[in-house]
């Protein structure tokens, strides 16, 4: 047996050998457990990643072998274009050193543009861009109607391509902006615009991810024809209900293609349909000769079709399915953004509009065409909180950049501008909160932390100081003259960090010592115009954000003053202020009326003795229709539009002592402006001149008005702060 | 043709070889089996066959544990049993945690939805002549990332779970490797699939002459984490731009500076800018003198790039110049960030680090490259409070993403994971704010401004125990109110049954009782389904001192502020110097900082918020000690809101004259005091103090005023 033994042996040494390596992994498992432990060898250290490559780049020989920063760019625009441009490969900055300024090539004598183009044109004309003069302007829009470039469309406009060709500053398209709503046709639906936009920027609605040049497009929304010019239908949020209580979860009603492209996501809704709260509805039943291609689901369809009404359904829904169409953008988005139904986008490759600024996720739910059967567990998986801050959303955008043609086009036109002057261009802050960014203006400043919209988002308290900025249209006489008094009461509040006395009188400013002396510092600055307007010029001296405007025979208290500015911090995006108006809707006249008359209402503060912010100041006033001279008088009513217009809430009153009226009747010298029988009327025009300049009626009235805590209580006066708005 | 069977141990061109410690482990088991082999099939004849089946057993034996082993080893194993992995791993425990926890999107963003990331073991590809496929072979950064994914919960060691896949081929910096042979290397990973769901990290891409802007190895379809990508190159939604890592951020230490205005203006720290660029330069710097500085190289040679950018954080500087050099992604750019400089981006068509989720308008100044002779002009005119706003922002950003290589791994995977989820994605505000401005800012859950109509007025709820004679009462004026669209009474008392249908006062609104399971005060907060009306009136049964005119206005107010309490009695909170804690005030003060929920509207979100979000215990401590409900209410919405309360109308006695001194709850001393300590018990749970005091109250805008009584829309307001 000599073999056995010899076997066994062996098989024995084998296991002694398996065990031995099998210990061996043990410890070393042991050794990866106790890190700390002494077993271990130190790996050699490693090295950086950076090691060579670094001095390769900076080494003295590199610095002279590669191209020329001005050679690379040549080479760049040489490389990247048409298709693949950029805005510094296509685009001439040059031609936008000074300001940014928008041209519009003449359209030729005699031709038919589309109703959609037209509103275009004229929102930029009405816009402070627009320029006469081809030689200033840094961007171009063509006079030909490009929007619908469907050839099988009645719209379309043919040799659109040879016309933009003979224009003398096409330049390839260097500078231009071409928008586009509708391109190529059936059957495929390629986006073919039918002519060679070469350098062009494209504003186009259903862009193609896959075709979108990045940084150089803009993606616009897809807006019908009957979509307003200006002013534009609200929002229709008017509760915030938590939990939703809307009837429906889900619901889509709209055209099935039964073959072709973008057939498919719409032809699978049925699946998910569900009769009861998941409506999503088709019908096939449109075309010429749909019943030769239907399919056995189109009568049971159609029936179903029949029995919904498209704007309730809109309106009673959480979710609005927005399923891509023929094209990749639809109708559905923007008229479920104004229901504040939240869209829910199948459209995969669809470059959303404005996403280079807007960010979707805040207001929609972004689906994928593919994941269809999962749409309606993810619509139930958002929580109420985050449906509420969706819906909110979705007003907001609507607000801001939906609702009207021209809306749209300025915010196209703002994003250009913002690629220009990058180094003033607004963040995704400013764009996707309150007021947006077509009001939160970089004139003003880039920095949201300069604006009181985001002083909540950010953290941050108003500033303790204010200026103020005080109107002298009378020459100094006596010593006993009101705007002395105010000066002084004004410059007695601990808030008072600078007074501006703007000197609008045709006689020259009186000599240092004639103005009282006073803690705080003391400026005075010629009036450029002899008009109230000079008030809210953007004087570089004013260093606060808080701004008291007033007008020299204001008669305010320092308690005033104080209980005033201390309202103002909690309101810093508003006018507070002392005297109120309102305005009122006359319907015989069938406009707007203007009242002084003391009511329980009021829309605006007169700007005589009001708070506001530094912004307000810096607000687009339309390129000539709203500042127009015969309006010169208005700028206080103005003001309160472009406020109102911004806050979407009224000014607000303060309590102040009962002297105001009666002491400007007494004051009514000839210069003061209150005594011009005109003058009334005139303010009464500007109303409604505002209001077309709108496009709505931004004005909201309010009821209350705000008093000091203690304000005619039954207490001794001695507990009181401000005992003077009390005294007589 | 290359091909590698790693798991049969075929010979192909690029065989990856074990770390040394493993094959070296393998040679000692191969030896004894090429001996068993050898012997085997000698012995086998001359057995006889009983001895043949159990020896052939036990051989196949031995030999399955063996090839199980030898497959153990090939076998992608995890990471951790390697010892030069588990050095590492102590070493990143150490380090500070940075971006990270911050979005730990297990905890705030997701709806435990995540990513599995799975990470390839480590292993050394040479090529068939034994070149390695890389010269610096597996970087310190590398292996620094590889490990905080590791040790991040986005890590799985189970391939099948796994939804992304990170190889373990060091390819940060193409430089230092062969790319076909890194593509072979590539291709040979058992789950590479045309890089489906593979990500790769690259931080310098291109090489000499032309410096492509992104990672030239053929990837297929993984996805890349690169720095330095132009608009060309990026796909967007799919790649992510990532910072090039400035490893000298570790050398040295830069202590957070206040921001401000600094010596210089601007400074240029590159030093291997182009010649046309430097003379322009240096023309600027002629033009202005003392506020430029740059940095040029050391005329001592030995010196190298790193000592020259050492010098550049010594440097005092405001802002920095970043011209591009011959790459797009620059490791200054970290450098700059951490100085608490702003970055003045000079790099035409370049993407910005994480450019998808940053906000980099708030961190930087960006300058096309044809502009550079207005650069000065340019940077001049912005303001300096902007300037100091965006320091800020700056050393923000380099804090939370750039700082190490962990944050810059955790952050691609966070952002990949967004993607993936868009609905439980990480906000612009987690992204962007910095922890100081996340902590002091509020995010209003009802931030559109809306006046909400009136007609649907509001719901009364009056809380009541057992009096149902006050009851009555209340219910009866409260009825006068016009707006007034239901009531509702919330029997608090378990013992006792309301009264009969028949004796409740009949009003013209639905009135709708409601018995609760408990005698809470919390009760009064339930959102309850009869609740149909934004506005909400909460009100005591013993409130019968408003009139209707007051009621009324308040509602008006409410829907100009529905985002705040309005109510009539007002409060105020002050800070006890003396004790050292703060103090409840109900005396004739001056101001406001909280109004009585015996008497206020609010929206009826907050009753949700008050029934399911209150933080801490504070709800079972209202309970508890039978009060202090409306103090945490007004906590729950200022803190949420960041406003103020409204008190409407002016002060009454808030005294029911019928009731006692002991019924009253709010006359006791010791109530006083108590109500002190919920202050102080729920601003230290908020960890804040979250009122805000105001000197203002709401009246009808003709109150008091000197105006016939009967055109007012509110006379009767402040009667006693």
């Amino acid at each position: 047996m000599q073999a056995k033994k010899r076997y066994l042996l062996v098989s024995a040494g084998a296991c002694a050998l398996l065990l031995a390596y099998a210990w061996t992994l043990r410890v070393a498992e042991l050794h990866t457990r106790l890190p700390q432990g002494p077993v271990l060898p130190a790996p050699p250290p490693l090295r950086s990643y950076l090691e060579g490559a670094e001095h390769e780049e900076d080494g003295p020989l590199l610095l002279h072998q590669h191209t020329s920063p001005r050679e690379r760019r040549d080479v760049h625009r040489n490389m990247y274009k048409s298709r693949r441009c950029r805005m510094e490969t296509c685009f001439d900055f040059s031609r936008c050193r000074h300001a940014f300024r928008v041209y519009v090539h003449p359209p030729a004598r005699g031709e038919a543009t589309s109703e959609g183009y037209r509103k275009v044109l004229a929102a930029i004309e009405e816009s402070r861009y627009r320029t006469r003069d081809p030689a200033e302007a840094c961007l171009f829009v063509l006079g030909v109607d490009t929007l619908d470039r469907d050839r099988l469309s009645p719209q379309y406009v043919p040799d659109a391509g040879g016309r933009i060709r003979a224009l003398p500053l096409w330049n390839e398209g260097r500078n231009h902006l071409v928008f586009n709503l509708y391109s190529g046709t059936w059957p495929d639906y390629a986006e073919d615009l039918g002519f060679d936009a070469g350098h062009a920027m494209l504003a186009k609605a259903s862009a193609d991810a896959g075709n979108f040049r990045p940084g150089f497009d803009v993606s616009i929304p897809l807006f019908p024809r009957e979509h307003p010019l200006k002013g534009g239908g609200r929002g229709r949020l008017t509760t915030n209900d938590v939990p939703p209580a809307r009837r429906y979860l889900l619901v889509f009603k709209g055209k099935r293609y039964l073959t072709g492209i973008g057939s498919e996501t719409r032809n699978a809704l049925h699946h998910v349909h569900n009769g009861d709260d998941v409506i999503l509805l088709t019908t096939c039943r449109h075309g010429k000769d749909w019943e030769k291609h239907k399919d056995g689901r189109c009568d049971r369809d159609n029936e179903e079709y029949g029995k919904f009404d498209y704007q309730e359904l809109l309106h009673n829904s959480t979710f609005c399915l927005v399923p891509r169409g023929r094209r990749l953008g639809s109708f559905r988005f923007l008229e479920a953004l104004q229901a504040a139904c939240i869209p829910v986008l199948l459209s995969n490759g669809w470059e959303l509009p404005f996403s280079e600024v807007i960010d979707w996720n805040k207001a929609a739910i972004i689906g994928d065409e593919r994941l269809l059967l999962q749409i309606p567990s993810i619509t139930r998986s958002v929580g109420a909180d985050r449906i509420l801050a969706l819906r909110q959303q979705t007003q907001l955008l609507w607000d801001s950049y939906f609702s009207s043609v021209s809306k749209i086009v300025l915010t196209t036109l703002e994003i250009i501008q913002d690629r220009i002057h990058t180094h003033m261009s607004r963040s995704k802050l400013m764009w996707n909160t309150l007021p947006g960014g077509l009001y939160a203006l970089p004139q003003f400043s880039t920095e949201p932390t300069l604006f009181p919209f985001y002083y909540g988002l950010l953290g941050i308290a108003p500033q303790q100081g204010f200026t103020a900025v005080i109107q002298a249209v009378t020459s100094l006489q006596s010593p006993l003259q009101p705007i002395l008094k105010l000066i002084i009461a004004v410059a007695k509040s601990k808030f008072c960090a600078q007074i501006v006395v703007l000197w609008n009188c045709d006689k020259a400013s009186p000599h240092q010592s004639k103005w009282p002396s006073v803690p705080v510092p003391f400026t005075v600055v010629e009036g450029r115009r002899k008009t109230m307007s000079g008030r809210f010029f953007p004087h570089d001296v004013i260093r606060t954000d808080a701004v008291l405007s007033l007008d020299e025979d204001s008669v305010l208290s320092t308690n005033e003053v104080d209980f005033a500015f201390i309202v103002w911090r909690s309101f810093p995006e508003r006018v507070v202020g002392y005297p109120a108006r309102s305005h009122y809707w006359d319907a015989g006249k069938e406009r707007w009326g203007y009242t002084s008359k003391w009511t329980n209402e009021y829309s605006m503060v007169l700007t005589g003795a009001a708070f506001y912010h530094r912004y307000g100041t810096h607000m687009d006033r339309g390129g000539g229709g709203a500042s127009g001279q015969h309006l010169a008088n208005c700028e206080d009513i103005l003001m309160n539009f472009l406020v109102s217009a911004v806050t979407k809430l009224p000014p607000i009153k303060v309590t102040q002592k009962k002297q105001y009226k009666e002491t400007m009747m007494q004051q009514g010298s000839k210069s003061s402006r209150w005594a011009d029988p005109d003058h009334f009327a005139q303010r009464q025009s500007c109303t409604n001149a505002f209001t077309d300049w709108f496009g709505f009626m931004p004005l909201v009235r309010s009821q209350l008005r705000l008093d000091p805590v203690l304000f005619k209580d039954q207490v001794s006066i001695l507990r009181k702060k401000y005992r003077d708005i009390e005294r007589l | 043709r290359e091909t590698s069977n790693t798991a049969g141990g075929g010979t192909g061109h690029a065989l990856p070889v074990r770390t040394p410690r493993f094959s070296s482990c393998f040679g000692v088991v191969m030896g004894t089996s090429v001996k068993y082999s050898s012997r085997g099939p000698a012995l086998i004849p001359r057995m006889k066959s009983k001895h043949r089946i159990y020896y052939i057993t036990l051989f196949s034996v031995v030999l399955l544990g063996l090839i199980a082993t030898g497959m153990f080893q090939f076998w992608p194993h995890s990471i951790e049993s390697s010892a030069e992995w588990t050095v590492d791993r102590r070493s990143v425990h150490d380090a500070p945690l940075t971006l990270a926890v911050a979005c730990t999107p297990a905890l705030i963003c997701a709806l435990n939805l995540l990513l599995q990331v799975y990470i390839y073991p480590l292993q050394r590809f040479v090529d068939d002549v034994g070149v390695p496929i890389s010269s610096t072979g597996l970087s310190r950064e590398y292996n620094d990332l590889l490990s905080a994914i590791s040790d991040s919960d986005f890590y799985t060691d189970d391939v099948t779970r796994a939804c992304l896949f990170v190889p373990s081929i060091d390819v940060l910096n193409q430089n230092s490797l062969r790319i076909r042979e890194t593509a072979q290397a590539l291709a040979t990973l058992p789950r590479w699939d045309k890089g489906m769901n593979h990500l790769l990290f690259n931080m310098l891409p291109g090489g000499p002459p032309d410096y492509n802007t992104a990672l030239d190895v053929p990837r297929d379809r993984a996805l890349l984490a690169g720095g330095g990508f132009s608009t060309w190159t990026y796909r967007q939604g799919y790649d992510v731009s990532i910072p090039v890592y400035s490893p000298l951020s570790d050398e040295v230490d830069l202590p957070e500076r206040q921001p401000g205005p600094r010596r210089y203006f601007i400074l240029s720290s590159q030093t291997a800018i182009h010649r046309e660029y430097r003379v322009e330069l240096e023309r600027l710097k002629e033009e202005n003198g003392e506020a430029l500085l740059l940095l040029d190289k050391c005329s001592n040679l030995s010196q190298d790039m790193a000592s020259a950018r050492k010098r550049c954080y010594k440097a005092i500087n405001m802002s920095l110049l970043t011209v591009l050099g011959a790459r797009l992604g620059q490791a200054t750019l970290s450098d700059v960030l951490q100085a608490g400089c702003v970055p003045v981006i000079m790099a035409d068509s370049y993407i910005l680090p994480f450019s998808e989720v940053l906000d980099w308008k708030r961190a930087s100044v960006v300058i096309p490259e044809e502009k550079l002779p207005e650069m000065y002009m340019i940077l001049k005119s912005i303001p300096p409070r902007q300037v100091e706003e965006m320091q800020r922002q700056a050393r923000w950003f380099w804090e939370a993403y750039f700082r190490s290589m962990r944050a810059i791994g955790l952050t691609t995977l966070q952002i990949i994971n967004d993607r993936i989820y868009p609905y439980a994605a990480c906000t612009y505000e987690h992204w962007n704010n910095p922890p100081v401005v996340k902590w002091s800012s509020v995010n209003s859950p009802l931030f559109l401004p809306l006046i909400p109509p009136r007609s649907p007025g509001f719901t009364a709820v009056v809380l009541t125990y057992d009096r149902v004679e006050s009851l009555f009462r209340v219910i009866t004026e409260i009825a006068k109110v016009p707006s007034l669209a239901k009531l509702l009474v919330v029997w608090n008392n378990q013992n006792k049954s309301p009264p009969e249908e028949s004796l409740w006062p009949k009003i013209a609104v639905p009135l709708k009782v409601v018995r609760t399971k408990e005698n809470k005060l919390s009760n009064r907060f339930f959102p309850f389904d009869e609740i149909e009306t934004e506005a909400v009136l909460a009100i005591d049964d013993d409130i019968i001192m408003l009139t209707s005119d007051e009621l009324q206005f308040g509602y008006e107010v409410w829907r100009e502020f529905p985002d705040r309490l309005v109510g009539y009695p007002g409060r105020l909170h002050l800070w006890d110097h003396e004790m050292g804690k703060w103090k409840y005030e109900s005396e004739w003060t001056n101001e406001v900082s909280m109004v009585l929920t015996g008497a206020a509207f609010y929206h009826k979100y907050f009753n949700y918020l008050y029934t399911y979000k209150m933080p801490g215990d504070i709800k079972n401590w209202v309970d508890a000690h039978m009060n202090c409900e409306d103090i945490a209410m007004n906590f729950l919405v200022a803190n949420i809101t960041g406003k103020a309360p409204i008190k409407v109308t002016p002060r009454k006695k808030f005294k029911c004259p019928e009731c006692t001194a002991i019924d009253g709850l709010s006359l006791d001393q010791t109530h006083m005091v108590e109500r002190s300590e919920c202050i102080n018990k729920f601003a230290s749970v908020f960890g804040t103090m979250p009122l805000k005091v105001v000197e203002h109250r709401a009246d009808p805008v003709l109150y008091k005023d000197d105006f016939p009584e009967k055109l007012k829309s509110f006379p009767n307001i402040g009667s006693l």
